[in-house]
């Protein structure tokens, strides 16, 4: 069946392999993505970098199944999902991915609890769980005193932030943000970045696709792209001060 | 700046040097008298996380230095079951260099030159793709700001080290916008 409930957790949760994509046919044809390989371990934060064109974005729908590859396999949590029918495929969306874009997506009719409940009412919890949840998250996301304010008066951060308690819903395996700070003033961006890395902290699987130096800089592995392959590799946890002093100027 | 004031690198090496240490603990001074731990104690509130990693004899190598030349004085307070200590004061040549120290508006360090020159050489020679170059200087500042960022949301709100951290991340990312313009210049794109 496609519950994912019943999946066992492996590491690494998310894997690609071989990952193409191209657009058009003939002289036409575009490679956004030319061979990807990608693991993400359960926990990980990992940031994607790159030029708008690099093949970032296609990167991040394939991972979340929101399209299908030209070649190549996705595998979640043990399981291959490129091959998986468009039911299935859509569950598995809602149930055990995330998501979190650029322009927030959240329904104009509906306040910010309401929001927040929807994927678990959709993921067929009871109202009253429903209700639950989205209360916890909206007060993890520092926005109880919201909740029943509709989206047209909340700031942009705080829509990104009802977003993101929303993306957190049923608990997914993963959360996969396109550009979450794109369309944010600088300390909205300060907001959700704090955001951002008290997920990391509490260990949650995050994919984050970002050109903001400081979003990427929230992540535990960095990964560059040019030309729909990947360029540069680097990992950013450590536990040393030391060279903060040198670029603080401090050092002489 | 006056980086010949700065300390010979032949101090205890545990920790890194401060520079411009002189000047700072006479700023330090300039209030009031005080004791080498409290002066001590001032830099590691003003630097937060940036303290720890700081030469912990530094501060009174300098100051016997400073007493030397004649900016500070020193007098010996005795303590009943310590050691004597000493209570530094500032001198009047040691308040003008202070105010020469305020007075200046030199900026440490304008990183870009070096690395724009390497860039030139290295295509013009042959010697590496510089568009490698940059992606490998984009990791390795990437890396920088993320110690900067994690060690300033570490901080309370009202930290002072906290708007040290936040510079760094600021300048940091400055040079990242540079770095991006270098990797416009210097990639060689597919579909052009």
């Amino acid at each position: 069946m496609d519950t994912v409930e019943s999946l066992p957790i492996v590491s690494p949760i998310l894997r690609a392999s071989g990952l193409r994509m191209r657009y058009g046919q003939g002289s036409g044809i575009v490679h956004a993505l030319d061979g990807v390989d990608l693991d993400v371990a359960t926990g990980e934060t990992v940031a994607v970098m790159g030029a708008s064109g690099s093949g970032k974005s296609t990167l991040l729908h394939l991972l979340g199944g929101l399209e299908r590859p030209s070649a190549g396999e996705v595998w979640l949590a043990g399981r291959r999902i490129d091959g998986l029918g468009e039911t299935a495929l859509a569950r598995l969306r809602r149930t055990a991915i995330g998501f979190v874009f650029q322009a927030f997506h959240l329904m104009d009719e509906l306040t910010a609890a309401e929001n927040v409940e929807l994927p678990a009412l959709l993921a067929g919890q009871s109202p009253r769980a429903a209700r639950r949840r989205a209360a916890e998250l909206l007060e993890r996301v520092g926005l109880s005193h919201r909740a029943e304010h509709l989206p047209s008066a909340l700031s942009g951060g705080e829509r990104q932030r009802v977003a993101i308690a929303r993306a957190l819903s049923n608990e997914p395996l993963v959360v996969l943000a396109d550009e979450p700070t794109g369309n944010l003033d600088s300390a909205a961006t300060l907001d959700v970045l704090r955001l951002l890395d008290s997920l990391r902290t509490a260990g949650q699987t995050l994919v984050i696709v970002t050109h903001d130096a400081r979003v990427a800089a929230t992540a535990d592995r960095l990964i560059s792209m040019r030309d729909g392959g990947f360029v540069e590799e680097t990992r950013l946890t450590h536990g040393s001060t030391g060279r903060l002093g040198e670029l603080a100027g401090l050092e002489g | 700046m006056s980086q010949a004031v700065g300390v010979s690198s032949k101090e205890p090496s545990d920790g890194y040097q401060l520079r411009v240490v002189r000047e700072v603990l006479l700023a330090l001074l300039a209030k009031e008298a005080s004791h080498g731990y409290q002066l001590r104690a001032r830099l590691q509130l003003a630097l937060g996380p940036l303290a720890e990693a700081l030469n912990a004899g530094q501060v009174y190598v300098t100051l016997t230095r400073l007493e030397k030349a004649g900016l500070v004085t020193a007098e010996r307070v005795g303590q009943t079951d310590r050691p004597d200590r000493k209570v530094y004061e500032l001198t009047a040549a040691g308040r003008e260099r202070v105010m020469e120290w305020l007075d200046d508006t030199s900026w440490p360090k304008p990183a870009p030159a070096e690395f724009h020159l390497k860039l030139v050489a290295a295509a013009a020679a042959g010697l590496g793709d510089p568009g490698r170059l940059v992606d490998t200087q984009r990791h390795a500042v990437l890396a920088g700001l993320a110690a900067a960022q994690r060690a300033a949301l570490a901080e309370p709100a009202d930290s002072t080290a906290g708007l040290l951290l936040e510079g760094v991340v600021l300048r940091l990312q400055a040079d990242l916008h540079w770095l991006e313009a270098c990797a416009r210049y210097w990639t060689p794109r597919k579909d052009r």
